[in-house]
């Protein structure tokens, strides 16, 4: 019994973390604000997502029309795109902990 | 107002406007928004906040050639596109050459998680991009205060919003942003604090259960404005402001007479009827027949050839035409030539303003020359004094402008003094025709008279007025000493006079022959009289005979016995002279 309950575990475990997570990161210009934001987003996958991630930055100022197919208004903007569904995270990512909730890698409290 | 106008002219190097096309808005605003300004645009749900800006944009784009960009935070394009092709605005062709930029802006807040600081950059990236696109001149947000229900930190959103309004300043585009009315303030976030050059308020009230929208300019800063609540429709082509103060008093006036399918009205209209173009306002109390009168002319219109339209706010086309059918007036031959035609609505259906959105339209579409409207007053009720007075105003107006004859028909209730109930409509009208029962011995009689009739020589006599199954017939009201004398009375008063007249021939026959008789005996007289005299004369005659013959026998006897006497000459002169003397004195 024991081993059967582990064993499904185990096998879900790794099924989800080998799951594809596609990030988009859109900034303006390359502000300090956007350097920030980038860099806190780098170290969040580092420390949560490790090889499972990818991270495309998107530059509003240099494709301004990008920005209404994610419906973005705020500036930074991180797009969970896969997995499904899409997550929407706002601001420069400094919280770490809401960065958490907002892509359902913990249940908010 | 055209004080106002010059001085706004003379500020306009000050204050450029931009105009919005919008029917009467442009007035109140001696010319449009601030141009290169925001405005604000407030009220609360359903009061044509969207439809304002979105015509603002269309207008914009269509007839002045400025490019707009319309940011919806409420409704995605598909629905606006959908909304405002209700109002013959074709969103979707504007946007495909060009024209005209949507974009929906959507964020939902449980899609969305916070995570440090922020900014609306990207909502500038989208505007800024948008507005470079097409070169846009003209902007609207619409309703940006979605922002404050979807983003949680609103410190951040008004920095944010402050900047945005400077941003817009600075690009130089004219924006509308609309905004829900708040429960204390104008509108529900404080929107008011940041655009402050212009701000127009929006209203739907209900009175009555019956709801008007009223449109006022609250805010115009470096301009003078009219600053009065105004009804506003929506109607199908869009949205239009009623200022009344806008309204001209130059209509090209017809000299041109109509006749009113009555002759004996006609004949007291100067004998040619109304002047074409004219206002007619017809009242009565009810059961007066001014449903009969109306649907006279507009027989007698139709007859001549001239398009009919009959709108009727108390029954239904086929009942008007049944209920003509039995006075003997045929009109379904001519709603089948597509010469009249029947517009039926019950009052309370909707509001005075789509009731005259709606009849603006039917009179676009079928270019009438004849108006009639049955009876206005069922139409006052939807709406308050002053509204009344400015929709007929505006109704009238639009008619006139037209020349188009229009007839009103106006309910009196019993009890109120006729003129003064219609003081607010009469003032409007050109004539005026009045219909009013009398009451006596036991029956009902309508009678008709000109009030008042502008422009021509009008009889001021009452005629009675009478229905049969044959149509409308016009008499002399008996008029005299005891009054004035209608139906049988009439008839009696009639009757009695005939008698009268009869019993005095009578009695100058009567006369005549008394005469005649009083003749004839002194000629009898006269002529007894006259034998009398012929008789004695002849007996006088006849005396004088005998005397002479007498005499002569008397000489002749003498004479022979003197000469059988032998008397001497003497004797015998002697003798003569005695007996001529015997005889004179008898």
């Amino acid at each position: 019994m024991k081993t059967k309950t582990v064993k499904p575990r185990a096998a879900a475990k790794p099924h989800r973390i080998t799951k594809l997570w596609q990030l988009r990161l859109y900034v303006m210009d390359t502000t300090p604000k956007s350097q920030t934001a980038l860099a806190n987003l780098k170290q969040f996958c580092e420390t949560h997502l490790k090889g499972i991630y990818r991270i495309t930055v998107i530059d509003l100022l240099k494709q301004p029309q990008l920005a209404k197919g994610d419906q973005i208004l705020a500036i930074p903007t991180v797009v969970r795109q896969l997995p499904k569904p899409v997550r929407t995270i706002i601001g420069n990512l400094s919280d770490i902990e809401h960065l958490l909730v907002g892509l359902d890698l913990r249940p908010a409290v | 107002m055209k004080n106002n106008g010059s001085k706004s002219s003379a500020k306009k190097k000050l204050l450029p406007k931009c105009p919005t096309g919008i029917q009467g808005l442009d007035e109140i605003t001696s010319g449009g928004l601030p141009r290169g300004r925001p405005t604000l645009v407030c009220g609360g749900a359903g009061c044509g906040k969207t439809l304002l800006a979105a015509e603002f944009l269309v207008r914009g784009a269509v007839q002045f050639d400025e490019p707009g960009v319309l940011m919806a935070f409420e409704e995605t394009e598909k629905e606006l596109t959908a909304n405002v092709a209700s109002l013959g605005f074709d969103l979707e062709g504007l946007v495909r050459r060009k024209k005209i930029v949507v974009d929906y802006v959507h964020i939902e807040r449980s899609e969305v998680q916070e995570s440090g600081e922020y900014d609306l950059e990207g909502l500038f990236v989208r505007l800024g991009h948008a507005i470079d696109s097409i070169g846009a001149k003209r902007v609207v947000l619409d309703t940006l205060e979605v922002l404050f229900a979807s983003l949680p930190n609103e410190a951040i959103l008004r920095s944010e919003l402050r900047r945005l309004f400077r941003w817009l300043k600075e690009k130089g585009v004219t924006a509308v942003i609309t905004a829900e009315r708040g429960r204390e303030s104008l509108t529900r976030h404080g929107l008011e604090e940041y655009v402050s050059d212009c701000v127009i308020l929006l209203d739907h009230r209900v009175n009555d259960q019956i709801a008007t929208r009223h449109l006022r300019v609250v805010k115009y800063r470096g301009a003078l404005h009219g600053t009065n609540e105004f009804p506003f429709l929506i109607g199908n082509d869009g949205i239009s402001v009623l200022p009344i103060t806008s309204l001209s008093l130059n209509h090209k006036v017809s000299g041109e007479r109509i006749a009113t399918g009555i002759p004996r009205l006609d004949a007291m209209l100067g004998g040619k009827g109304f002047f074409r173009g004219s206002s007619i306002l017809l009242t009565g109390t009810p059961g007066t027949g001014k449903t009969i009168v109306s649907a006279n002319f507009a027989q007698a219109a139709a007859r001549r050839g001239e398009r009919v339209l009959f709108f009727s706010f108390e029954e239904s086309p086929d009942q008007i035409i049944r209920n003509m059918h039995s006075i003997g007036l045929r009109l379904e031959p001519l709603v089948k030539k597509g010469l009249l035609r029947f517009h039926s609505a019950r009052p309370s259906l909707y509001g005075l303003e789509m009731h005259l959105a709606t009849m603006f339209k039917e009179i676009a579409t079928f270019n009438p020359q004849v108006v009639i409207i049955d009876p206005i007053t069922s139409l006052m009720d939807s709406g308050t004094n002053s509204e009344n007075k400015g929709m007929i105003t505006r109704l009238i107006d639009h008619l006139k402008g037209g020349q188009i004859t229009s007839l009103f028909t106006s309910l009196t209730q019993g009890g109120h003094a006729l003129q003064q109930s219609e003081a607010a409509m009469s003032s409007l009208m050109d004539s005026w025709l009045l219909l009013q029962d009398f009451e006596g011995n036991g029956e009902r009689n309508r009678v008709l008279y000109v009030l008042k009739a502008r422009g021509m020589a009008h009889s001021n006599q009452i005629r009675e007025f009478l229905i049969s199954d044959r149509g409308i017939d016009l008499v002399d009201a008996y008029i005299g000493p005891s009054g004035v004398l209608t139906g049988s009375a009439r008839a009696a008063q009639g009757a009695l006079e005939k008698a009268a007249v009869l019993a005095g021939q009578q009695e100058a026959a009567r006369l005549k022959r008394e005469v005649e008789r009083k003749r004839a005996a002194i000629e009898r007289q006269i002529s007894g009289l006259r034998s009398d005299y012929e008789g004695e004369s002849a007996e006088l005659r006849r005396i004088a005979e005998q005397v002479g013959t007498s005499t002569l026998m008397l000489t002749t006897e003498r004479t022979a016995s003197g000469i059988l006497r032998q008397a001497d000459a003497k004797v015998v002169v002697h003798a003569r002279s005695r007996a001529k003397n015997g005889k004179e004195n008898p």
